[in-house]
This record gives structure tokens, C-alpha cells and sequence, in this order.
């Protein structure tokens, strides 16, 4: 079948053995790739229940049908894992420039098994594969990495690879593609470290080809007219004008930006951490991943001291971590801790989350400056990139802050100053304000995240149509659809902010002519809602519980005292019981029997 | 009037979709590879440079060719190597000053760009005009703005 490649290669670092595998295409064809294909292996291939750092957890590159081909936004890969942070089935994806050349080597896929004894990176021109010494480039950062890695190997190569929060196994540590392109959450990068793992180099030079050319060119460039002539994603739109943190004044309006940790929901200061202002005052130009019209990302100039330098700024979440959580305002502190977690390979929103969930602590005087050895106070700009710089490093306190804010903060005795689900962050939407973003935190199979259903979209921006933040009526049911698209978008691969131009019938087409797969736009839905289901299974097995399905205490029953939202709390119970009924799920959170038959699914645990 | 492509690196988000559609209408397959246009990131000054044939009026390309395969149409400007004739020696890839000549393993020719018959589909596809196709003829003080935009950055970076 065209748009995959059908060949695998599979390292056991602990032999010291490569191998090259066609890939499951029956699997293929139910999960297509990214996320799916590579969820399935990893649930096919580990049991849920071991220790995401040890030598049996493995670590999957997988890419998908569209990747590095013309399709809108095609620059994306997925990289899969059992998650140090969450203890969930953990996958990330990212753009840049590598996973299409996996594509181009000639591979839909990597999986990684075991454990090196010392450092190594792999290395794959085409055919030619080989693991490496990395023994000097360890403790190495991600630039210093990558570039001694092209200058040892083809300059033209693509590099993903951790830095010391990786090595250091800092439980939110990221895999770094182009060095600032991110697999960013879930501590991804932690599992690589166990591994003595340190980087894979790629160079490819085959070509894609697709099973339907015509009709693939005309599907793209629908889609394409369509994403340029967009609102938010088009010539002059939101994305292209401001980045992301285009949404940082528009949910302070609203009283949905979480501030001090989650204590209010608007950020005085608003205004000066916003993308406007970063476009005004640091904004070099715009930089696209592989086969991207939108050009989201920011190039950006940091004007003095020791990161001085022209590096990629902040997304909105990551700017809002360090930002209004921190109730930090000073624009050029915050970029550049977020430039050191691109150096360190740690996640900005896990980190700047942690580092306010800390600030609460010692504001509360639970954390004393003796404790720490130094200041943890809010709005303290010195602070966040100190902590960031010593967390990467596993140095004094930074150590305990590795370990995100939930451990931290059950450590002290106060677990519910983690603004945290499943021990992974919530990032910028308040919960309370955008009850659709609670549910979706509260059910996410990683963990406290947005980009598993994104309702934003509908509840804040109106995209397709808008609903109404503060209603839980029919939000179960629009997350659900949002979920199940999201997987079948990550599986493809392309980039999820394409969906706000372009739905279902675009990627649909854009798949049937890639693939040749005569799957109607509901079958390919379907092929969503079953990887949905597949990650729950995981979960489930790993041991979670629907007691996991839950929002901080603070979001539960603590009222919202400004804006539109004023006294409102996050509603979730009712929102929860219709969730579980739209998915086929017991009120247990399991799925029932006739959905997995309707997903041809198997429930290995429940048999 | 002899038209050509001018690029525009302030402009250029290095999103590559013109060495998609370059591989694809020329070769049939999506191959960066097998493109006649590259983009050139250059990360350090946070700059992304297209470059393709500049179409020179005295190719050095068609100096060394031993067989006479690559010729200028007086006319429109384009310098084109003709498949039929051309043997593979590479002698063009070495001679171009600027390395927009290349040799494609895969497809057993050099890839040049021939502006696709007066309608350069890369040009077409560019979502942020970086890539323009226009009179040669124009202002001069376009080319400066670039020029002064390259030393503008290095002379940043150098500092």
C-alpha cells in the first residue's frame, strides 16, 4: 500500500542488535500510524504495569500516512512510551523536520528496546544502519548536541535527542527534534535517558510516493486554499501574526487564564506577556515545520545576558506557565527559560507549573528559603529561570522539582496545591471558566492536557461554532468527537492546528487518496475513537482507575471570583456520567463489551 | 523582457513546500531530494534561504557540458539540459558557483530548474511569496534590501 513505507527497524540497545521488519499492516489499516500504530505496538509489545524507566519499557518513533508528503501541516511524528510522569500510556508528537525524513530514509518507524550499558546515539543513512558511542556528547546540551552530531555525520541529517533533563531522567524530560522542536510532555525524554540513549540521527534521500495522485493533489489543495483563507491559521490570521500566545489576551478577557497556580483566573500583567507584545518587541520572523502554510512558529531575539542570541520563543502554554501561573511579567525572563528548556530538554508547562506550584508552598510557609537555599516567591523573574536552570541539572532543590509538582507537593503534605491530573500540569484554560476544558483534562489518556481534544476551539474561539464556556450541557458529547478526530489526526500525521481551518471530510480525502483506504469519513472516525479506546485499555491495565478521571480540589470547589465565570466551579460530575455513557464505558470508566466489538478490540486484562 | 525567480528570505518560514511541489511536478514522486529548488536554513541568524538556477546569462554549466546538452533560449532567458543528450559526467554540478545544480542518484539525471515553461509551480505554491516571479529588469535596490538584510544579520551574529 502506498503512503506507508512498510518497513520498521527494530534496536535492542541491550544486544546490540538492529533489525528491519515490515510493518503490521493489518494493524496499519485500524490505526494508521503516529499515535495509533505506534499505541497498538507498544500495547501488543509491553506490560502496562512495568516501570516506565526500566530496560522493558520501549520507546516508539512512528510516523504516519500523510507524513512528509504534501498534505497540509505533514511535518509531524509521534513518539510513544509508558510516561514517567503520569504512569499512563504516554505519547507526544512534533513537528520540524524529522519525521518526514524517516519517512524519506525509508521507515514508517524506530522502535528502541532495552537498555545500552553506555551512551549511545543510532545513526541511519538509508539503509545503512549503526548505534554509535555517545559517550562525548553526554551532559551535552540539545544545540551542542546536535550540532556536533551534523558536523560528525551528514550536515544535512536531521538530529532528535535529549539534553541533561533527559539524561538526568527528569520525570517531564522532552525528546528535541532540530533542537527546538519538542516532544514536550509526559517525560518522554526520561525514558530515552534510561535507556543511555542519546540521539537518532536521520538522513534520507527516497522519495513518498501516494496511491492516488490527482486526487491527492486536488484534496491538498483544498485543504491548503482552505487553512491560508482561514481566520486564525491564514495570511494574517492569529497563528501566523502572533504564534500562539495570540491567546493570551483573549482568555485574560475572559477570566481563564489561571494565575498565581490557579488562585485567580486573570493575569493583571496580561497584556505584557501576550503574543502582541512578543511580536513587537522580540519577533524576528516566523518558522514553519515541514509542509506548513500557518508558519506558527516564533523566531525570537533574546537582547542580552549569557542565552543572548536569536532562539525559538515561547508557545502560549509554556509563556502562561512561566507567566501568569508564576504571576511573572517580564517577557524576556520568560523567554529565555524557555529557551533553557529547549537547551536542557525539559517541558516549559510542567516546569513553570511546578516551579508556581512551589511558589504557593513557600508562600503558604510550607517551603522556607533555608529549605530551598534560595527565593520562591511569585512574580520573582530571577526565580524561574534559576529553577529551571537547576531542575535540568538535577542541582539542590531543582532535584525535587524534577519530579513535577503532584510529588512535590505530596512530599510537603499538600497534594492538592498540584494543579495537576494524573500528575501531569493542566496548561491555560481555566477549568472553571471553559467547563468543556475541565472534562477534557479530567479524561485525557495522558494526563492533564489540552491537545487531546482541544475544545477551545468551539468554547473560546467559535470554531466550528460556538458554544457557551460556562454550559455543560452537550459538552460530553462535543469533547468525545473532539478526542476521537484528534486521535485520527495525530495517527495521520499531521498537525492539529490545521483543524481549525480544515474537519474530518479534508483529512478523510486527504487519507483515501494517500492510502487507497475506501474508508468513509465515520470509518475513518472510527479508526480515532478505537485508538481512543486502545489507550484507555493501557491505562486501565497500568492500573488507573476512574478515580484518576478527576480534576484538582481546588477546580472542583473552589469558585472562580472574577469575569463571566464568577462563582462557578468545574462541574464535572455530571459532565463525567454523560461521558462515560457517549463512550460505551461502564460508570467504572471500562469500556463495555459491544463497543469493543464495534472498535474490534480486545480487552487483554478483563478477559 | 526575460523573467525570473526572486526569492525573499525575510518572507521565507522554511516550510519546504516548494521542494514538494518542485519534486512532484517535475518527478512524479514528493522527494526533497529530487527538487530543483532547496531551502537553506541558516539557524544561527534565524534565516531561511531558498535557492535555485539564477538562470546566469553566461552559465558555466553550459561551458563545461562536453556534449552540448545544456542551452540557453535567447528569448526567455531559461538555460535547459536536455535529458537525451545529457551522459551523467556531473561536470555541471561541479562548475555551478552556486550548487543549484544537482545530480539525482535515484532518477540518473541533474536537476535543474527550467521555470516550468514560463509558470514556476513552486512560485505558485509559496504560501508566504517568498518566491516571486518578475521582471530581472526591476529596481535594483530589491537586491540591496536583501543584501543589507544578510549583513544585517551576520553582522549580528558576529558582533
Amino acid at each position: 500500500m502506498k503512503g506507508w513505507t512498510g518497513k520498521l527497524i527494530r534496536v535492542n540497545l541491550t544486544e546490540k542488535t538492529i533489525k528491519i521488519e515490515d510493518t503490521n499492516m493489518d494493524d496499519a489499516k485500524l490505526y494508521m500510524g503516529g499515535r495509533g500504530l505506534g499505541s497498538k505496538y507498544l500495547y501488543d509489545e509491553i506490560d502496562p504495569t512495568i516501570d516506565p524507566l526500566s530496560s522493558e519499557n520501549k520507546l516508539i518513533y512512528m510516523t504516519g500516512p500523510l507524513t512528509g508528503t504534501y498534505a497540509t501541516c505533514a511535518g509531524r511524528f509521534n513518539i510513544v512510551t509508558k510516561a514517567p510522569l503520569t504512569g499512563t500510556i504516554g505519547a507526544s508528537n512534533s513537528g520540524g523536520n524529522f519525521g518526514p525524513e524517516m519517512k524519506f530514509a525509508g521507515y514508517d518507524g524506530i522502535i528502541f528496546e532495552g537498555k545500552s550499558e553506555k551512551p549511545v546515539y543510532l545513526h541511519i543513512n538509508n539503509d545503512t544502519i549503526e548505534l554509535k558511542d555517545a559517550s562525548h556528547l553526554w551532559g551535552k546540551d540539545v544545540s551542542e548536541t546536535t550540532d556536533t552530531l551534523l558536523l560528525e555525520n551528514e550536515e544535512d541529517a536531521k538530529v532528535s535527542c535529549i539534553g541533561p533533563g533527559g539524561e538526568k531522567q527528569v520525570l517531564f524530560a522532552t525528546i528535541m527534534n532540530d533542537k527546538d522542536r519538542a516532544a514536550g510532555r509526559s517525560g518522554l525524554g526520561a525514558v530515552m535517558g534510561s535507556k543511555n540513549l542519546k540521539a537518532v540521527v536521520i538522513k534520507g534521500t527516497n522519495g513518498i510516493d501516494v496511491n492516488d495522485k490527482f486526487k491527492f493533489m486536488d484534496a491538498t489543495k483544498d485543504a491548503k486554499d482552505k487553512i491560508l483563507a482561514n481566520g486564525v491559521t491564514g495570511i494574517g490570521g492569529g497563528l501566523p501574526s502572533y504564534g500562539t500566545q495570540v491567546l493570551v489576551n483573549i482568555l485574560n478577557e475572559m477570566h481563564s487564564l489561571p494565575t498565581h497556580n490557579w488562585r485567580t483566573s486573570r493575569f493583571e500583567d496580561g497584556d505584557k506577556i501576550s503574543g502582541e507584545f512578543l511580536a513587537d518587541n522580540y519577533l524576528i520572523r516566523n518558522k514553519s515545520c515541514f509542509a506548513c502554510p500557518i508558519g506558527c512558529g516564533r523566531v525570537i531575539k533574546i537582547p542580552d545576558g549569557k542565552y543572548k542570541g536569536i532562539v525559538a520563543g515561547p508557545e502560549y502554554e509554556a509563556g502562561w506557565a512561566y507567566g501568569a501561573s508564576c504571576g511573572v511579567n517580564d517577557m524576556n525572563a520568560i523567554d529565555k527559560a524557555n529557551h533553557v528548556c529547549n537547551l536542557l530538554g525539559i517541558d516549559p508547562i510542567t516546569m513553570g507549573a511546578t516551579i508556581a506550584c512551589a511558589m504557593e508552598l513557600y508562600d503558604i510557609g510550607v517551603l522556607s528559603k533555608e529549605e530551598i537555599g534560595g527565593e520562591m516567591k511569585f512574580g520573582n523573574a530571577d526565580s524561574i529561570l534559576e529553577w529551571t536552570e537547576k531542575t535540568g541539572n538535577r542541582e539542590g532543590f531543582g532535584d525535587l522539582l524534577a519530579l513535577g509538582s503532584y510529588r512535590l507537593a505530596e512530599k510537603y503534605g499538600h497534594p492538592e496545591l498540584s494543579m495537576s491530573v494524573k500528575k501531569q500540569e493542566m496548561p491555560a484554560y481555566d477549568g472553571r471558566a471553559i467547563q468543556g476544558m475541565g472534562l477534557e483534562y479530567a479524561t485525557s489518556n495522558r494526563g492533564g492536557c489540552h491537545v487531546r481534544g482541544y475544545v477551545v476551539s468551539p468554547e473560546v474561539l467559535g470554531i466550528p461554532h460556538k458554544t457557551d464556556p460556562l454550559e455543560t450541557e452537550g459538552k460530553a458529547g462535543l469533547l468525545k468527537l473532539f478526542q476521537d478526530l484528534t486521535a485520527l489526526v495525530d495517527s495521520s500525521d499531521i498537525c492539529l492546528f490545521s483543524t481549525f481551518a480544515i474537519g474530518l471530510p479534508e483529512i478523510a480525502s486527504m487519507l483515501r487518496a494517500s492510502t487507497g483506504l475506501e474508508l468513509s469519513d465515520e470509518e475513518f472516525l472510527l479508526v480515532g475513537e478505537r485508538i481512543w479506546n486502545l489507550e484507555k485499555l493501557f491505562n486501565l491495565e497500568a492500573g488507573l482507575t476512574k478515580e484518576d478521571d478527576t480534576l484538582p480540589p481546588r477546580l472542583l470547589n473552589e469558585p472562580v471570583t472574577t469575569g463571566p465565570a464568577k462563582g462557578k466551579v468545574a462541574e464535572l460530575d455530571i459532565m463525567l456520567e454523560e461521558y462515560y455513557e457517549l463512550r460505551g464505558w461502564d460508570q467504572d470508566s471500562i469500556p463495555t463489551d459491544e463497543k469493543l466489538d464495534e472498535l474490534s478490540l480486545a480487552n487483554k486484562a478483563l478477559a | 523582457m526575460a523573467k525570473g525567480i526572486v526569492i525573499y528570505p525575510d518572507k521565507c518560514t522554511g516550510c519546504r513546500t516548494c521542494e514538494l511541489t518542485c519534486s512532484f511536478t517535475k518527478n512524479d514522486i514528493f522527494n526533497p531530494k529530487d527538487s530543483a529548488i532547496a531551502v537553506l536554513p541558516y539557524d544561527e541568524v534565524g534565516l531561511q534561504v531558498p535557492m535555485t538556477c539564477l538562470q546566469c546569462e553566461d552559465p558555466h554549466c553550459m561551458t563545461v557540458c562536453t556534449v552540448n546538452a545544456i542551452t540557453k533560449n535567447e528569448k526567455t532567458g531559461v538555460v535547459t539540459v536536455d535529458d537525451e543528450k545529457c551522459i551523467g559526467c556531473k561536470m555541471c554540478v561541479s562548475a555551478c558557483p552556486f550548487g543549484n545544480m544537482t545530480y539525482s542518484s535515484r532518477l540518473k539525471k541533474v536537476l535543474k530548474c527550467d521555470l516550468c515553461k514560463g509558470i514556476p509551480q513552486c512560485v505558485k505554491e509559496c504560501p508566504t511569496d517568498a518566491l516571486q516571479f518578475k521582471d530581472l529588469d526591476g529596481p535594483l535596490h530589491k537586491r540591496k534590501n536583501i543584501g543589507d538584510l544578510f549583513s544585517d544579520v551576520f553582522g549580528e551574529v558576529s558582533k
